[in-house]
């Protein structure tokens, strides 16, 4: 490790603390009273999901259509085992913490089989896949008695508060982080800019396909299982067709491909319908008018694939607009003869 | 025993025959042209040879091991790299990351060690920094080693897919037209090239090509073919003022 990394380790640490003890104190003092409180759960729940299919989306270059899906075997499969664990009388840490990994590794699981046979094709079959996915689950969900059905599941214990999800946001970034800047990272995005290329030096697409997929869907499970445990009930209509969607608008506005894009798209898109309650009826009308004129102006997302680094701010904050700027300019046709 | 043997090798796209009855033996560090008009079936060929086609007939055999039906990054393992005729880099990477993907199979550091950065992912990645900072050097490239690819000119991006191949140690390097769009000067420069990474890194070099000054200038070998067929084979003196190859290429 030089010192170079050192340092924006360090940097990257002391900022994330900042924010956190900023925002704790503000808290302490109700200046972010509760309801403001629970938008910022929201954000970091959505953060953990749009990030980990940013993963599929941006890095892999796949197109996948059913997270919330996977939030939803997340959330059910970690409250049901959490509503099991109830009489264990455990620490909260490790009630949640076991609760959550049961419901990421379950999601990855069912990520990893469904997501076996789309892979190995190449094209939009993932995207076909994980829709009919998303719906399956759902009605799944809907008409098993153990999961209470349409009525909902009822009883799961509300463990999360803004501290341990704002930690596990953190960790869940920092894994996506170092997975990319590591040589599984490089191959999962080097099928992402050509396959036929990454197979001809070597990268075995399809297991970088599956692994990358399969993570993807691990942290979606999460996600899901942070959520169960922040409402304390689950309704299978929140895990719609329209959830997966405002998913990949996440996405899609942060910058396929830029982790921090979606940090920032995560929190703008989460409380912007909450800023415009105000507008009453004219909320959803807004939000589509914000979209499309983002679309038309920046379609490759507000940070394209380049990330904003705190190290990179502190030197030079024009070097990274520049970055940034330079983003710009379609997708060239990556299809074609060999 | 040559290094690569391919014997009677044939492929079918339904009723038609793209390659027919292909022969050919490289030895270790040997330069040998692939030439042919326009449809002849040159890259088909190769992409037999590198496991994008499987054939319909025939035998392929690299280093003593067939190679027929297994997948492209098997061969790679095997020792066969190649270029595109149509410049195929990880555009939006930067021109390192486009040689570290290649270094992926030298690297040993698993999925845990590379995400909880453990000792062996700092020394690993700290290698293929220095071995990819080395290959570049090699290609005058250094100072372009934190451009994204997609910003490089034209002869760069092909050297750039020349040294992206290379890292991946192979025995035999295969090039697909590499100096199809150069002007003649880089043409001259791209032979210099090819034939100072042939003794240097002691690899056996397999080129399409269409630029004859070229292929005659360096290939110590030429194999011509026409409709899928082999028309001749020799060397390059032979090849110029062989009738089929004068009447493949002007007619008659």
């Amino acid at each position: 490790m030089n010192l170079n990394n050192k340092k924006s380790y360090i940097i990257n640490i002391v900022a994330v603390t900042l924010l956190y003890i900023v925002l704790q104190v503000l808290m302490q003092n109700n200046i972010i009273n509760r309801y403001y409180q629970g938008i910022i759960v929201f954000i970091c729940i959505n953060v953990i999901v749009a990030s980990s299919l940013n993963l599929t989306l941006g890095f892999l270059g796949q197109l996948a259509l059913g997270h919330a899906g996977f939030m939803a075997v997340g959330a059910y499969s970690s409250a049901l085992l959490s509503i099991g664990m109830r009489g264990m009388e455990l620490p909260v840490i490790m009630h949640l913490g076991v609760a959550l990994l049961f419901g990421g590794i379950m999601s990855g699981v069912i990520g990893y089989l469904i997501g076996l046979p789309a892979l190995r094709l190449r094209g939009d079959y993932l995207a076909i896949i994980t829709l009919g996915f998303g719906e399956i689950i759902r009605v799944v969900i809907n008409n098993i008695r153990f999961t209470g059905g349409a009525q909902g599941l009822t009883g799961i214990p509300r463990l999360a508060n803004f501290t341990n999800a704002y930690w596990i946001t953190v960790a869940v970034l920092a894994i996506l982080f170092a997975l990319i800047k590591s040589r599984h990272g490089r191959a999962i995005m080097s099928i992402r800019e050509d396959e036929i290329a990454a197979e001809a030096v070597g990268i075995k697409t399809t297991q970088y396909k599956a692994i990358g997929f399969t993570i993807s869907a691990f942290f979606a499970g999460i996600g899901g299982g942070l959520f169960a445990h922040y409402m304390a009930y689950l309704d299978p209509a929140i895990f719609n067709f329209m959830k997966s969607v405002e998913i990949v608008v996440i996405v899609v506005l942060g910058g396929m491909g830029s982790l921090t894009g979606t940090i920032l798209a995560a929190g703008v898109l989460t409380s912007l319908p909450e800023v415009l309650r105000g507008f009453s009826e004219y909320r959803l009308l807004i939000y589509s008018f914000v979209l499309v004129v983002m679309m038309i102006f920046r379609p490759q997302g507000i940070f394209g694939t380049a990330e904003f680094s705190m190290d990179s701010l502190m030197h030079s904050p024009k070097a990274f607009l520049k970055e940034v700027k330079k983003e710009a300019g379609g997708d060239d046709d990556k299809g074609g003869n060999v | 025993m040559a290094l690569l043997e391919v014997k009677d090798l044939t492929i079918r796209f339904g009723g038609l025959t793209a390659v027919d009855g292909f022969e050919i033996s490289i030895d270790q560090s040997e330069l040998v042209g692939l030439i042919g008009p326009n449809g002849a079936g040159k890259t088909t060929v190769f992409n037999m040879l590198t496991g994008v086609y499987l054939p319909t007939e025939g035998s392929i055999t690299l280093d003593g091991k067939n190679t027929v039906g297994k997948k492209p990054y098997d061969i790679v393992e095997i020792g066969a790299a190649r270029t595109f005729q149509n410049i195929r880099l990880f555009k939006d990477l930067t021109v390192e990351d486009n040689v570290k993907i290649a270094y992926h199979n030298q690297m040993s550091y698993n999925l845990i060690q590379g995400i909880l950065r453990l000792p062996t992912y700092w020394k690993e990645e700290k290698k293929a920094h220095e071995s990819a900072m080395e290959l570049l050097d090699i290609f005058d490239m250094k100072m372009y080693a934190k451009t994204l690819a997609k910003n490089l000119p034209y002869g760069k991006q092909r050297k750039l897919e020349i040294a992206r191949a290379l890292a991946t140690k192979p025995k035999i390097l295969m090039l697909d037209e590499p100096a199809a769009g150069m002007n003649p000067y880089e043409t001259k420069e791209l032979m210099e090239t090819i034939h100072f990474i042939r003794d240097k890194f002691n690899i056996a070099v397999l080129l399409i090509e269409h630029d004859m000054s070229l292929v005659m200038g360096i290939c110590e070998k030429i194999t011509v073919i026409d409709y899928g067929k082999i028309i001749a084979e020799g060397k390059p003196d032979e090849i110029k003022s062989n009738p089929n190859v004068i009447k493949a290429y002007l007619g008659e």
